[in-house]
C-alpha cells in the first residue's frame, strides 16, 4: 500500500515532473522575445528539485523498494542538478544564435533529468529500464533539435537505432535475470545471484546486461554512436549528454552490477576490466586523429568511461567511491570544455574544430586560461581536479591486486596528454589564424558561471577531501 | 623572530600567489609586471634566508615542519619540512630565480606578465618539491612543475619550441606516472602517503626490484641519464634564456633529489643490487655525452649535452655510495660520495645556469646561438668574455671553483670503490675541458669573425650584475664548500644510516 512516507520520499521527483508539465504549459505562452522566462524558470525549477533532494525527510526505499532513496542517489541527483544547471547557463547565448531557443530544449533535457533521477533511485528492474528509456528517448529527440541539418538528423537516427539496440539487449538480459531468480527486485535478485551455485542462465543475462551498459556508457567496443552523435548534435545537447548521463549511466551500473549482480561479481568484473582496458585504448589512440574538438571531446569521454569502469572492478566500496568521484568529476569538467566550445561560437559559426581555438590566447587571455585548465584537468595533471580522480581510481585498481591493470592505465594516460595539450598549444603557440581577432559575444552570466566552473577545477585542489568523504561515507566507507 | 612563522608555507605560496597580481597587471605595462616579480622573488629569497637562523645545522631530522591534514579519509596530510639537503636546493632555486627575473628584463617583451607569472608559480613548486615530506604532496608539486614549464617553453621559445615542449612533457610525464602506481603500492603497504613511513615499510626483494625500477624511470628521465636524456637538449635549445636557467639550475636537480629522498631509503636493497646499472649509465653520460657534446654546433646545446655529463656525476656520486657501504663497509667514504653529488648539484646549478645567461646575453644581440656566426668576442665584449671565460673554467672542474669540489670529491669516493670507475669518470675532465676550451676558443678568441660580432656592446649593468652574482657564488663555494657540506653533513650521514640497514621483509 502506498502511504504517505512513499510519497514525501518521492517528493522531488513529484516536483519535477509537475514543475515539467507546467513549464511545458507556460511556454504555450511566452512569445519567443521573452523565452528568457523559460529559461530561469528551469534554472529555477533544478533549484527548487536539489533543495527537496537535499533537505527531504525520506525514508531509505519507497514503494515497497521499488524506489531507493540512499547517499549515493542523493549525491548522484545533487551533481545531476547542478551539472544540468550549469548547461542551461552555457546553453542560452548558442541556442539563442541558431533559433534553437525553444521551449522544448528545457522541457526535454528536464524530463532527461527526471529520468536519471529515477535511474540512480532503482530497486528494481522495470524502474531501471523506465529511467533509462526516459533519458533515451528525451536525448533522441534534443539531438535531432536542429532539424533542417543533415549532420544532426544523421546523428539523431544512428543514436537512435543503436540506442533501441541497447535497450534491447539490456531488456533481453533483464528478462534472463528474471528467468534465473524468478524477481525484479534488486536486493532479492543479489541474494538469489550470492545463492546460485550454476548461475549458468543468469551469467547469460549478467553478459546481455554488461553489452546494453557499454552502449550507455559509450565504452568500447559499443563506442560506435558516440562520435557522431556528439560532433553531429548541436553543442548546446552535446553539452548536456556529454556530462549529466555519465552520472546516471555510473547509478545505474551500482544499482544492476552491485546492488542486484553482486553474487557474481567476478564474472562481471572481468567483463568490465575488458571492456575498460579496450575504451583506454579506442578513446586516447581515437582522439589523437581528430581535427574536430567535439569529436576528439567524444573519444576523450570513451577513455574516461574507460578509467570510471576500472573504478568499478575493484567491488569494494572504496572502488565504488573512485569511480562516483570519477564521474562527477568528469562531468564537471566535460560542462567547461563543451561550454568553451560554445562560448567562442557565434552567429554562422560553431567554433568546434581545433584550429578555431588558434591565439585564444592573443584574443582572450582569461578564457584561454580557464581552457587550459580544462585540458589538464581531462589529461589528469596534477594539482587538477582530473588527477584526483585518476588517483582514486589507480588507488582503488591497485587495492584490487590489478597492478598491471593500473599499469596499462597509466600508459594511456600518457597517450592520452598529447592530444589534451594540442589543444593547450594551438590556444598558445599558434597565432591567431586571419579574420579571427572578434570579440566573444558571450552573455555575462556565462562568463561568470564557466569562469567559476573553471576555476573550481584548479581551486578543488583544497577541497577534494570533501567531495571524496561524501562519495566515500555514501558507500558506507566511515572514517 | 620567524621561528614560528610556517616558514616553509609562505615560500611556497608568496611566489604562486604572488603570479596573480603580476598575471593582472596586463599585457601594456609590462614594466608594472616586471618590477612586482622582481619584488616577489627577492622577497622569496629572504624568507628562504629565513630559514637558517632557526635551522639546527646539526641535526638530521627534518625541521620547520608544518603538518595539516589535507584528505583525512585517505590519510594524507600537506606535510611539510626540511633538512640540510633541502635547504641547500631551496636557496639555489630562490637565489637563481631572482637572477632569472632580472636576466629577462630585456630579452622577454611579449606577454612579459605571463612570463613572469610562469616563472613565479614554477618557483613556487619546485620549492614545494623539496619541502614535501607527504609523497602524494610531492608528486603533485612534481607533476605540477610541468605545466608552467610547458608554457615557457612554448610560448618565448625558438623555432621548434612546440616540438621540443610537447616532447619535454610527455617524456617527463611519462617518467613520473609509473612512480605514482609505485607510490599507491607503498601506500597500501605503509597505510599512509607519510614519507617517513614509507622509508620504514619492510619490502620483500621482488617488490624492492619493481619499486626501484619505478623510480628510476621517473627520476632517470628528470636528471636526466643516459638513454632517457633526449628531451633534454631539445628543450634546453628552444626554450627562453629564463627557462633554460631554470631547467638547467633546478629542474634537472630534482632528479638527483628524487633519488636521495626516495630510492636510496625506501628501496636500499635494490638500490645496492641494481646500482652497476645506473652507474655504467653515468659512466655512459661521463664519456659518451661529453663526446656528443663536442660535436655541438649550437652553443645551447653544447651546455646542455654538458649538463648531462655532469649530472652523471650526481648519478655516480649517490649511487657509487651504495658499493661502499654495503660491500666495502666503508660509510665514510660513501658520506663522501653523497656529498660530492650533492655539492655537484648546487655547485652545477650556479655553472649552468651561468653559462646559460652567458649564451643568452649573446642570442639577445646576435640572434643566433650557432658557434660559427661568432668569433672574437673577445675584442668588443672584454667584460663578458671574462666572466664567460671564467665560467668555462668553471664548468672543465678548475680547482678553486665550485666545479672541482664535487667532481674531486665524487672521484674520491669512486676511487675508493672501484679504480676503473674512478678512471673512467675522470676521463670528464679532459673531455669536459676539451669541449668547454674549445668552445671559448672558437667563440671568444681569435679574430673577429663577421661584422654583427665587430657591432657587439658589451655588457650592461642588469646583465653583469646577474653573470657577477653567478660568479660569485661559483667562486665562494670553489674556494670554501665547507658552509655547504657542514649543511648537508648530518642528513646524508643519517642516509647512509639508512641505507645500511636491509629492509627485507
Amino acid at each position: 500500500m502506498m502511504n504517505l512516507t512513499d510519497l514525501l520520499t518521492l517528493l522531488p521527483e513529484s516536483f519535477l515532473t509537475a514543475a515539467i508539465c507546467a513549464l511545458l504549459l507556460l511556454d504555450l505562452f511566452v512569445k519567443p522575445a521573452q523565452r528568457n522566462i523559460t529559461h530561469y524558470c528551469a534554472i529555477a525549477i533544478l533549484a527548487v528539485t536539489a533543495w527537496l533532494v537535499f533537505d527531504g525527510n525520506a525514508a531509505p526505499s519507497a514503494f515497497g523498494g521499488m524506489f531507493v532513496h540512499d547517499g549515493v542517489a542523493q549525491i548522484l541527483k545533487l551533481s545531476i542538478l547542478l551539472v544540468s544547471a550549469l548547461v542551461f547557463v552555457y546553453a542560452r547565448g548558442y541556442l539563442r544564435d541558431r533559433d534553437l531557443y525553444v521551449g522544448e530544449y528545457y522541457v526535454l533535457c528536464l524530463f532527461a533529468v527526471l529520468g536519471m533521477m529515477f535511474l540512480v533511485s532503482a530497486g528494481n528492474l522495470v524502474m531501471i529500464y523506465l529511467g533509462l528509456e526516459l533519458l533515451a528517448l528525451s536525448s533522441y529527440a534534443l539531438v535531432a533539435l536542429q532539424r533542417d541539418s543533415g549532420l544532426s538528423s544523421e546523428a539523431a537516427i544512428k543514436y537512435f537505432v543503436l540506442g533501441a539496440l541497447a535497450s534491447g539487449m539490456l531488456l533481453y538480459g533483464m528478462s534472463m535475470i528474471y528467468g534465473a531468480t524468478g524477481t525484479l527486485d534488486l536486493t532479492k535478485i543479489h541474494a538469489a545471484s550470492v545463492a546460485s551455485a550454476h548461475p549458468s542462465l543468469l551469467l547469460f543475462g549478467v553478459v546481455f546486461v554488461v553489452v546494453g551498459l557499454g552502449f550507455k556508457f559509450g565504452a568500447a567496443p559499443f563506442h560506435m554512436w558516440l562520435p557522431d552523435v556528439y560532433q553531429g548534435a548541436p553543442t548546446a545537447v552535446t553539452v548536456f549528454i556529454g556530462s549529466a548521463p555519465k552520472l546516471a549511466a555510473f547509478g545505474m551500473a551500482y544499482r544492476l552490477l552491485e546492488s542486484g549482480l553482486g553474487g557474481v561479481a567476478p564474472h562481471w568484473q572481468q567483463m568490465l576490466s575488458v571492456l575498460a582496458v579496450a575504451s583506454l585504448a579506442v578513446g586516447n589512440i581515437g582522439a589523437i586523429a581528430q581535427s574536430n574538438l567535439k569529436r576528439m571531446l567524444a573519444y576523450s569521454t570513451i577513455s574516461h568511461v574507460g578509467f570510471l569502469l576500472l573504478g568499478l572492478i575493484n567491488g569494494t566500496p572504496a572502488g565504488y567511491a573512485a569511480a562516483m568521484f570519477y564521474a562527477i568529476s568528469y562531468a564537471v569538467t566535460a560542462t567547461v570544455a563543451f561550454g568553451m566550445i560554445m562560448l567562442l561560437a557565434r552567429a554562422g559559426f560553431e567554433a568546434e574544430e581545433i584550429d578555431d581555438f588558434k591565439g585564444l590566447n592573443q584574443r582572450a587571455p582569461w578564457f584561454a586560461f580557464i581552457m587550459s585548465l580544462t585540458m589538464f584537468s581531462l589529461a589528469g595533471v596534477p594539482p587538477l581536479f582530473g588527477f584526483y580522480a585518476k588517483f582514486l581510481v589507480l588507488k582503488a585498481v591497485v587495492d584490487a591486486d590489478q597492478l598491471w591493470l593500473a599499469v596499462v592505465a597509466a600508459v594511456f594516460a600518457i597517450v592520452g596528454i598529447y592530444y589534451y595539450l594540442r589543444v593547450i598549444k594551438v590556444m598558445y603557440f599558434d597565432p591567431t589564424a586571419q579574420g579571427e581577432s572578434h570579440a566573444l559575444h558571450a552573455d555575462a552570466p556565462m562568463r561568470w558561471i564557466i569562469s567559476l566552473n573553471g576555476l573550481s577545477l584548479f581551486a578543488l585542489l583544497a577541497g577534494w577531501g570533501t567531495l571524496y568523504g561524501w562519495c566515500a561515507r555514501a558507500f558506507g566507507i566511515v572514517q | 623572530m620567524f621561528a614560528n612563522w610556517p616558514l616553509l608555507s609562505l615560500l611556497i605560496w608568496l611566489p604562486i600567489v604572488g603570479a596573480v597580481p603580476v598575471l593582472l597587471a596586463g599585457d601594456r605595462r609590462p614594466d608594472r609586471a616586471r618590477w612586482l616579480s622582481l619584488l616577489i622573488t627577492v622577497l622569496t629569497f629572504l624568507v628562504s634566508l629565513a630559514m637558517l637562523p632557526p635551522f639546527d645545522v646539526a641535526n638530521a631530522a627534518m625541521q620547520l615542519q608544518e603538518n595539516h591534514v589535507w584528505i583525512p579519509l585517505l590519510n594524507v596530510n600537506y606535510h611539510l619540512g626540511v633538512d640540510g639537503i633541502s635547504v641547500a636546493l631551496i636557496l639555489l632555486t630562490t637565489f637563481t630565480t631572482v637572477l632569472v627575473i632580472v636576466g629577462a628584463w630585456g630579452s622577454i617583451d611579449t606577454r612579459v606578465n605571463q612570463y613572469m607569472a610562469a616563472m613565479l608559480v614554477l618557483e613556487g613548486l619546485m620549492i614545494g618539491v623539496f619541502c614535501a615530506m607527504d609523497a602524494l604532496l610531492f608528486y603533485v608539486f612534481f607533476e605540477g612543475m610541468l605545466i608552467p614549464m610547458f608554457i615557457l617553453i612554448g610560448v618565448w621559445g625558438g623555432a621548434r619550441r612546440v616540438y621540443a615542449t610537447l616532447k619535454f612533457f610527455i617524456y617527463t610525464f611519462f617518467g613520473s606516472i609509473f612512480m605514482l602506481v609505485g607510490l599507491i603500492y607503498l601506500y597500501f603497504k605503509a597505510g599512509s602517503f607519510e614519507l617517513s613511513a614509507l622509508q620504514q615499510v619492510g619490502l620483500g626483494a621482488r617488490e624492492q626490484a619493481w619499486l626501484f625500477f619505478a623510480f628510476l624511470i621517473a627520476f632517470a628521465v628528470k636528471v636526466p641519464m643516459w638513454p632517457v636524456h633526449t628531451w633534454l637538449p631539445d628543450a634546453h635549445v628552444e626554450a627562453p634564456t629564463g627557462g633554460s636557467v631554470i631547467l638547467a639550475a633546478i629542474m634537472l636537480k630534482i632528479g638527483g633529489y628524487g633519488f636521495i629522498r626516495f630510492s636510496l631509503p625506501i628501496t636500499p636493497d635494490a638500490s645496492q643490487e641494481y646500482a652497476w646499472v645506473v652507474i655504467a649509465m653515468s659512466l655512459i653520460a661521463v664519456v659518451y655525452i661529453g663526446y656528443v657534446a663536442l660535436v655541438q654546433e649550437d652553443m645551447k646545446k653544447l651546455i646542455a649535452y654538458s649538463s648531462i655529463a655532469h649530472m652523471g656525476f650526481v648519478t655516480l656520486g649517490i649511487f657509487i655510495a651504495l658499493a661502499l657501504t654495503r660491500d666495502l663497509n666503508n660509510p665514510l667514504t660513501a658520506r663522501l660520495g653523497i656529498q660530492g653529488a650533492m655539492v655537484q648539484m648546487i655547485s652545477h646549478g650556479f655553472i649552468s645556469g651561468a653559462m646559460f645567461s652567458c649564451v643568452g646575453v649573446l642570442y639577445d644581440r646576435m640572434h643566433t646561438r650557432m658557434i660559427r656566426d661568432y668569433g672574437g668576442v673577445v675584442n668588443t665584449m672584454p667584460r663578458f668574455a671574462t666572466l664567460f671565460v671564467f665560467f668555462a673554467m668553471a664548468n672543465c672542474g678548475l680547482p678553486g671553483t665550485s666545479g672541482f669540489v664535487g667532481e674531486f670529491w665524487v672521484i674520491l669516493a669512486a676511487f675508493a670503490a672501484n679504480p676503473w670507475v674512478a678512471a673512467f669518470a675522470a676521463f670528464t675532465l679532459i673531455i669536459g675541458a676539451a669541449y668547454t676550451l674549445w668552445l671559448v676558443k672558437r667563440v671568444i678568441f681569435g679574430e673577429i669573425g663577421n661584422d654583427h660580432v665587430a657591432k657587439l656592446q658589451d655588457l650592461n649593468g642588469r646583465e653583469t650584475f646577474v653573470l657577477v652574482a653567478f660568479a660569485l657564488a661559483v667562486l665562494l663555494f670553489g674556494l670554501w664548500p665547507k658552509p655547504l657540506s657542514a649543511l648537508m653533513d648530518a642528513p646524508i650521514a643519517h642516509l647512509v644510516q639508512q641505507i645500511l640497514t636491509s629492509k627485507g621483509a
